[in-house]
C-alpha cells in the first residue's frame, strides 16, 4: 500500500477563506448560544469584523503569486484583485442588511416559516425584529465567492458554486413585506439554479473525458491539465467543445447572460432588497472572475473559438438587457435588466484576450458594484406604509419631495448610463477600448448602440423624477439610518471618485492582471 | 527666446497649493448642500474660506520668494491619458500666477466682507456666498492649473459662477437675459479657446505649459498665428474686448459686489492672464502682436467713447473696465518688458476698480438703488467716506500723479510710442487720447454723482452713509488705490521677469518721443479732459435725456456694435434655428422616433416571453443551451470559422 500523499497548504495564502468559514460556523454557534436581544449586535459586527479580517489578509498577502491546496486553489493577482473586491462589497451590503431604521426590525422576516398573507404574516410585519440566520448565510456565501474566484480546478468550482448558491436561495425568500414574491423568487432561483449547475457538472464531466482521451497524459479537471491537453492537437474535440459550450452556460447562468437570465428579473424583484444588491455586486464579481479564469487560463488556447460564441452571447446580452429596460414599470425589475445588460459589457472585457482587458474587466466590475449598490441603497429608502414603493409611477416628483436623494439617484443613473466624470464612463472606457484593440470591434459597437438605448430608461426615471408633479401617491424617502446612509455614500462617492480619478485602481487592477497556471 | 522653460516639483508647504482651490471649492459645496440651514451662518464661512486662501497665499508667495527656480509644480493625478495624450490634474505656482492669487484672494476677501452687509437683506444671502466662493475656486484654478486643459477648467468654472450670479436675482427679466447674454458671448470665445487648445493636441501633441512652449519653435507661422488667433478670441470673449464687449457692461445687472469682483477686478482680466502667460506662442509671431494691440487699442477707444454717453453709473463703470482692459492688451501685445507692465496695471486697476464698484454700490445702498447720475448730485456732504475713498479710485483711473494709475498706465502709454514703424504713432496716439477720455468721462461720473445740486428723485430725504462693514473694505481698497500703483510698478516687473518663459529682455527701440515728453503729455490731456467735463457739469445736468450730436447718440446706442451683433449673427442665427428645426422635425425626428417605436415595440413584445413560469425559463434556458453548443461545435467544425 502506498503512503497517503498530503498535499502542502500555504494557510496564510487561503486565510481569507478560512476566516470567512469559521465566521460563519462561529456565527451558527452564536445563533444558538447567545441571547436573542445580543444577536443583531453580535452577529453583524462579527460579520463585518470576519469581512475586514479577510480583507487585512488579502492585502498583506498581495504579492503572494501561488497554487496551494494541490491543485485546487490558485492564489495570483486576479484572485487576490476580485477576493477585495468581493469583501469591500459584501462590507457594504453588510450595512444594508444590517440596517434596522428604515424598516423597523430590518429588511427580513421575522420567522421564515409563517404563511404568507396570514394574520400572524401581518403581525410580523409590524415591526418584529428579524431572521439574525441572514447573517451566517451571507457569510457562507461570501466565503463560497472566495473560494470560487480562486478554484483552479472544476470540482473546486462546483463546490464552490454550491457553496454560495444554496446560501443565496434562502435569502431570497426571506423579505419582510411580499412574502409570496419572495418565496416565488427563492424557488425560481433554486430550481433554475439547481438546473443550471446540472449542465456545469456535465460540462465537467466531457472535460474529464476529454483528457483522458489524449494519449500518455493523465486525465484531470484542474485547469494546468486542461491547458495542456487543448494546447496539443486535441483527439476527440467534440468532448471538448460540447464539455466547455456546458461550462459556459452554468457559468453565464450565474452571470445573468441571455439567453440564461430568465430568473433574474424576477429573482431581483422579490428578494429582500439588500439581498439583491448583494447578488447583483458580488455574485456578478464571483461570475466573472470563474468565467474569466476558465477561459483565459484553462482554454486559452481555444481562444479563436469561443470567441465568436460568446461574443454572439454578449451582444444578445446587451439587446436583451437594453431593449426590455425600455419598458419595465418596477424600479427593482429596470435595475435587473440592467445588470443584464452590464453582464454583456463585461463579457466584451472576457473575450479582450489582453492584460489590459482582464484589468479592464475587473475595474468594472468593482465600479459597477458600488454603483449598484448605491442604486439598491436608495430603493431601500423610497417606501410607504406597505414597505417599497418600486412602482416607477410612485417616483414621479420625487425631486421635489426629496430633492437630495433624488440627486444622489440621478448621479447613479447617469453613471449606469456611462456619463463622463462618472465611474460608468471609466469603466466602460477600460473595457471597450482593450476590445477595439483586440480586433473586437463589432462587440463594440454592440455596446456603444445598446448603451444609447439603456440611455433611455434611466433618463426616463431621471425625467419622472424631477420633470413630473409629485402625485398624491409619490411616497417620501425615509431619512436612511446609519448603516444605509454610509452603504449609499461609500457607493455615490466611489462612483464619482471612480469617475474622476480612475488611475489608481486601474493601475492595481493592470498590476494584479495577470493569471498563474 | 531660445531658452527651455523648465518647472520644479513642488516640496515642502508648496505641496499645499491645492488647498487654495480645495478650501472655497469645500465652502461652496458645503453652503449649497446644507441649504437653509445654513442661512444663518453662511456668509460668514464664505468669508473665512477667502480669508483663509488669502493667508494660505501668503505664506506660499513668501515661500516661493526664497526659491531659486521660481516656477514650482504640483501634479497632483492623472486627469486624462487616452493613448498618446496625458493631461495632468497639475497646478503650477510660479511669479505670474502667485500675483495673482494674492489679488484674487485679498480684494475678493474684502468683496466678500463687503457683500456680508450689502446682501444682508437677501434672502437668497448664503446661495450668494456659495456661487462667490465657487467663482474663487474656479478662478484659482484659472491661475493655478500647469496645463491648457487646468486653465479652461477653471475658465468655464468662472464663467458658470459669472453666469449663475448675473442672473442672480432671476426674477428679473433683464437680470435673466444679461446672464444669458453674457453666457452666450462667452461661449464663441470659449469655442475659441477650446479649438485652439485641440490644436496644440494635434500639433505638439500635449497641453502641459512647458511642453507647449519648448514646442512652438518648431511649428509653422501659420499654425502659430492661427493658435494665437483662436487663444485671442477667447480672451477678448472672456475680457469683453472688441469685436465680444458687448454682455460686459449688461452683466452689471448682478449684484455689485459681483460686478466689482468678478466683472471688474479679476475674472474680466482672465483674458490678460492667459496672453501673458501664453506668451511664447505671441511673442513668436510679430503679425499675431500686431492683432492684439490693434485689438487692445481699438477696444479702449470704444470703451472711453460709449462710457461718456452712459448714464448709468454702473455702466459707466464697467465701459471704464472695458476700455482699460483695452490698455492691458495694448500691453500683453507689445510684448518683450511690456508684458509685465499690462500685468502692473491689471493688478492696480483690481483695486481701484473694485474700490469705485463698491462705491457705487454704496451710492446705491444710500439711495434705494437708485443708478442714474443725473438723480444724484451733493453726495459729497452726505457720504463722506464714500466719497473720499472714491475720490481715490478717480484719481487713480484718470491717471493722476501721484495716484497708482499713474504709476500702471502711463508705461504702458510710453511702451506703445516704443514700436520701431509709423505704428507707433497710432498706437500712442490712441493710448493718449484714451488718457485723456477716461480723465472726461470719469470725472463726469464723479462730479455728477458727488457735486453739483442735488437732482434726488422725491423719495429720498436723507441719503445714508453705509455701515462699517461696507465702508472699511472702501477704505482699505481706497489705501491700495493710492498706494498700490508706486509700490507695483516699483517691485513687480523684477518679480515677473522671473516667471519661466515669460519674456524679460527689453524691446530696443527708442520712443518716437522722449519719455520725459510722452509723461509731461499724458498728464496735460488728463488735466484737460478732467478740467472740461469739471466745467460743464459742475452745475449739474439736465434730468431728462437731451437730443444730440451723432457721436453721442451712436455712443449712447454702444457704437451701433449691438445692431450689427443683431444684423450679422442674431437674425441669420434664428433664421439658420428654424430652418434647423424644421429639418430636424420632419428628418432626424422621423428616423429617431421610428427607430425608437421599434425598440419599444420589441420591447412590449419580448416582455410577452417573460411569463414568470419556471417552466418556460426553463426550456428558454434548454434552448439556449442547445444553441450554444450548436454554436460551438458549428465553430469547430470550421463553419463559422
Amino acid at each position: 500500500m502506498t503512503e497517503l500523499k498530503l498535499p502542502s497548504i500555504e494557510y496564510a495564502a487561503i486565510a481569507p477563506i478560512l476566516i470567512m468559514l469559521g465566521a460563519a460556523l462561529f456565527g451558527v454557534l452564536v445563533e444558538a448560544l447567545v441571547p436573542r436581544r445580543w444577536r443583531h449586535l453580535v452577529q453583524l459586527t462579527l460579520a463585518l469584523l470576519a469581512v475586514l479580517a479577510a480583507l487585512t489578509m488579502v492585502v498583506l498577502s498581495a504579492d503572494e503569486r501561488i497554487i496551494t491546496v494541490g491543485q485546487a486553489l490558485a492564489i495570483d493577482g486576479p484572485t487576490l484583485f476580485l477576493q477585495g473586491a468581493i469583501l469591500v462589497l459584501a462590507a457594504m451590503a453588510l450595512l444594508l442588511i444590517g440596517d434596522r431604521s428604515v424598516e423597523r426590525g430590518g429588511a427580513f422576516v421575522a420567522q421564515a416559516a409563517v404563511t404568507a398573507e396570514s394574520a400572524d404574516d401581518r403581525r410580523q410585519a409590524e415591526g418584529r425584529n428579524g431572521l439574525t440566520e441572514v447573517y451566517p448565510l451571507t457569510t457562507f456565501a461570501i466565503g463560497g465567492m472566495l473560494i470560487f474566484v480562486a478554484a483552479n480546478d472544476l470540482l473546486t468550482m462546483f463546490i464552490a458554486l454550491e457553496v454560495f448558491s444554496l446560501p443565496l436561495y434562502l435569502l431570497c425568500a426571506l423579505a419582510r413585506r411580499r412574502r409570496l414574491l419572495s418565496q416565488e423568487a427563492a424557488m425560481k432561483y433554486f430550481l433554475l439554479g439547481a438546473y443550471a449547475s446540472a449542465f456545469f457538472l456535465f460540462g465537467v464531466a466531457l472535460i474529464y473525458g476529454f483528457t483522458a482521451g489524449i494519449p500518455g497524459r493523465s486525465a484531470g479537471v484542474d485547469f494546468a491539465t486542461i491547458h495542456a491537453a487543448v494546447s496539443e492537437s486535441p483527439a476527440s474535440p467534440v468532448l471538448l467543445f460540447a464539455g466547455m459550450a456546458l461550462l459556459a452556460i452554468g457559468l453565464l447562468f450565474k452571470a445573468a447572460a441571455a439567453p440564461f437570465h430568465v430568473w433574474t428579473p424576477d429573482v431581483y424583484q422579490g428578494a429582500p432588497t439588500p439581498v439583491t444588491g448583494f447578488m447583483a455586486a458580488c455574485t456578478k464579481v464571483a461570475a466573472f472572475g470563474a468565467l474569466l479564469r476558465v477561459f483565459q487560463v484553462a482554454f486559452a488556447d481555444a481562444n479563436w473559438d469561443f470567441t465568436p460564441v460568446l461574443g454572439a452571447v454578449a451582444v444578445l446580452t446587451m439587446l436583451v438587457g437594453a431593449v426590455l429596460a425600455v419598458t419595465q414599470t418596477d424600479i427593482k425589475r429596470l435595475l435587473a435588466y440592467s445588470s443584464i445588460a452590464n453582464a454583456g459589457y463585461l463579457l466584451v472585457g472576457v473575450l479582450a484576450p489582453s492584460r489590459d482587458g482582464l484589468a479592464g474587466t475587473m475595474f468594472y466590475l468593482v465600479a459597477y458594484g458600488f454603483s449598484v449598490l448605491a442604486a439598491f441603497a436608495v430603493v431601500t429608502l423610497v417606501r410607504d406604509d406597505d414597505g417599497e414603493a418600486t412602482h416607477l409611477s410612485r417616483w414621479a416628483g420625487l425631486g421635489r419631495r426629496s430633492p437630495f436623494f433624488a440627486a444622489l439617484f440621478t448621479f447613479i443613473l447617469l453613471a449606469f448610463a456611462g456619463i463622463p466624470l462618472t465611474s460608468g464612463f471609466t469603466s466602460k472606457f477600460a473595457i471597450f477600448g482593450p476590445a477595439l484593440e483586440g480586433g473586437q470591434a463589432w462587440l463594440v459597437i454592440a455596446g456603444v448602440l445598446t448603451s444609447m438605448i439603456l440611455a433611455f430608461p434611466y433618463l426616463r426615471v431621471v425625467v419622472m423624477m424631477w420633470l413630473s408633479e409629485p402625485g398624491e401617491s409619490t411616497p417620501t424617502v425615509t431619512v436612511p439610518g446609519g448603516l444605509t446612509a454610509a452603504a449609499l455614500m461609500i457607493g455615490v462617492l466611489a462612483t464619482l471618485v471612480l469617475g474622476v480619478a480612475p488611475a489608481p485602481l486601474l493601475d492595481l487592477a493592470t498590476g494584479a492582471a495577470e493569471f498563474v497556471r | 527666446m531660445e531658452e527651455t522653460v523648465e518647472y520644479a516639483q513642488a516640496t515642502g508647504l508648496l505641496g499645499g497649493v491645492w488647498l487654495l482651490v480645495a478650501i472655497p471649492l469645500v465652502s461652496a459645496a458645503i453652503l449649497l448642500l446644507l441649504g437653509r440651514r445654513a442661512d444663518r451662518w453662511g456668509h460668514w464661512l464664505g468669508v473665512a474660506a477667502i480669508g483663509a486662501a488669502f493667508v494660505l497665499g501668503l505664506s506660499f508667495f513668501f515661500q516661493l520668494r526664497g526659491l531659486e527656480n521660481k516656477s514650482v509644480e504640483l501634479s497632483l493625478w492623472d486627469f486624462i491619458a487616452v493613448g498618446d495624450l496625458r493631461v495632468d490634474f497639475g497646478l503650477l505656482f510660479d511669479p505670474l500666477a502667485a500675483v495673482f492669487v494674492l489679488l484674487i484672494t485679498g480684494v475678493g476677501f474684502l468683496i466678500h466682507l463687503y457683500a456680508v452687509e450689502y446682501m444682508s437683506h437677501d434672502a437668497g444671502r448664503r446661495r450668494f456666498f456659495a456661487y462667490f466662493n465657487l467663482f474663487v475656486a474656479a478662478m484659482l484654478l484659472l491661475v493655478l492649473g500647469n496645463n491648457y486643459v487646468m486653465l479652461y477648467f477653471g475658465w468655464e468654472g468662472v464663467g458658470l459662477a459669472s453666469y449663475l450670479l448675473i442672473s442672480f436675482w432671476t426674477e428679473r427679466p433683464s437680470a435673466a437675459t444679461a446672464g444669458k447674454k453674457a453666457f452666450l458671448m462667452n461661449r464663441v470665445g470659449d469655442a475659441g479657446l477650446a479649438i485652439g487648445i485641440f490644436i496644440m493636441f494635434a500639433t505638439l501633441g500635449t497641453t502641459q505649459y512647458d511642453e507647449v512652449f519648448n514646442g512652438v519653435g518648431a511649428l509653422t507661422g501659420t499654425t502659430v498665428l492661427v493658435l494665437g488667433l483662436l487663444l485671442l478670441l477667447g480672451a477678448a470673449g472672456k475680457s469683453g474686448q472688441f469685436p465680444l464687449q458687448a454682455w460686459l457692461p449688461d452683466a452689471m445687472e448682478g449684484p455689485t459686489p459681483v460686478s466689482a469682483l468678478i466683472h471688474a477686478a479679476t475674472m474680466v482680466t482672465a483674458g490678460v492672464y492667459l496672453i501673458a502667460r501664453s506668451n511664447p506662442i505671441f511673442s513668436a509671431n510679430s503679425t499675431l502682436q500686431l492683432v492684439v494691440v490693434s485689438v487692445g487699442a481699438l477696444t479702449l477707444l470704444i470703451g472711453c467713447i460709449i462710457g461718456a454717453a452712459k448714464d448709468d453709473i454702473k455702466r459707466v463703470l464697467a465701459w471704464s473696465t472695458v476700455s482699460q482692459i483695452g490698455y492691458m492688451f495694448l500691453g500683453v501685445g507689445l510684448g518683450g518688458a511690456a508684458y509685465a507692465l499690462a500685468i502692473v496695471h491689471l493688478l492696480a486697476h483690481g483695486f481701484f476698480k473694485a474700490n469705485m464698484f463698491l462705491g457705487a454700490g454704496s451710492v446705491m445702498h444710500g439711495m434705494k438703488d437708485q443708478v442714474d447720475i443725473r438723480r444724484f448730485g451733493g453726495l459729497s456732504k452726505h457720504m463722506k467716506i464714500t466719497w473720499l475713498t472714491f475720490m481715490m479710485g478717480w484719481l487713480a483711473i484718470i491717471g493722476m500723479f501721484p495716484f497708482s494709475g499713474f504709476f500702471s498706465k502711463e508705461p504702458i502709454i510710453v511702451a506703445a510710442f516704443e514700436r520701431d514703424d509709423w505704428t507707433a504713432w497710432l498706437f500712442g496716439g490712441a493710448a493718449l487720447l484714451g488718457a485723456g477720455l477716461t480723465a472726461f468721462y470719469m470725472t463726469r461720473l464723479f462730479v455728477l454723482t458727488f457735486h453739483g445740486p442735488q437732482r434726488w428723485t422725491e423719495d429720498i430725504e436723507h441719503p445714508h452713509e453705509s455701515p462699517k462693514l461696507m465702508t472699511i473694505p472702501l477704505i482699505l481698497l481706497a489705501v491700495g488705490s493710492v498706494g498700490a500703483g508706486f509700490l507695483l510698478s516699483t517691485s513687480v516687473p523684477d518679480w515677473l521677469t522671473q516667471t519661466a518663459g515669460l519674456g524679460g529682455e527689453h524691446a530696443e527701440h527708442e520712443a518716437v518721443l522722449s519719455h520725459a515728453v510722452i509723461t509731461t503729455l499724458s498728464l496735460l490731456v488728463t488735466v484737460l479732459g478732467a478740467g472740461l467735463a469739471w466745467f460743464l457739469f459742475r452745475a449739474g445736468t439736465a434730468t431728462a435725456p437731451q437730443p444730440a450730436g451723432v457721436l453721442v447718440t451712436a455712443a449712447r446706442r454702444n457704437l451701433y456694435t449691438d445692431a450689427v451683433n443683431e444684423a450679422v449673427f442674431e437674425k441669420p442665427g434664428i433664421f439658420l434655428t428654424r430652418a434647423l428645426v424644421y429639418l430636424d422635425n420632419r428628418g432626424v425626428d422621423g428616423l429617431v422616433n421610428g427607430l425608437a417605436a421599434a425598440v419599444g415595440g420589441g420591447s412590449g413584445r419580448l416582455r410577452r416571453m417573460q411569463t414568470g413560469f419556471v417552466r418556460s425559463y426553463a426550456t428558454s434556458i434548454l434552448a439556449g443551451a442547445l444553441l450554444v453548443m450548436a454554436a460551438f461545435l458549428a465553430v469547430q467544425a470550421g463553419w463559422l470559422a
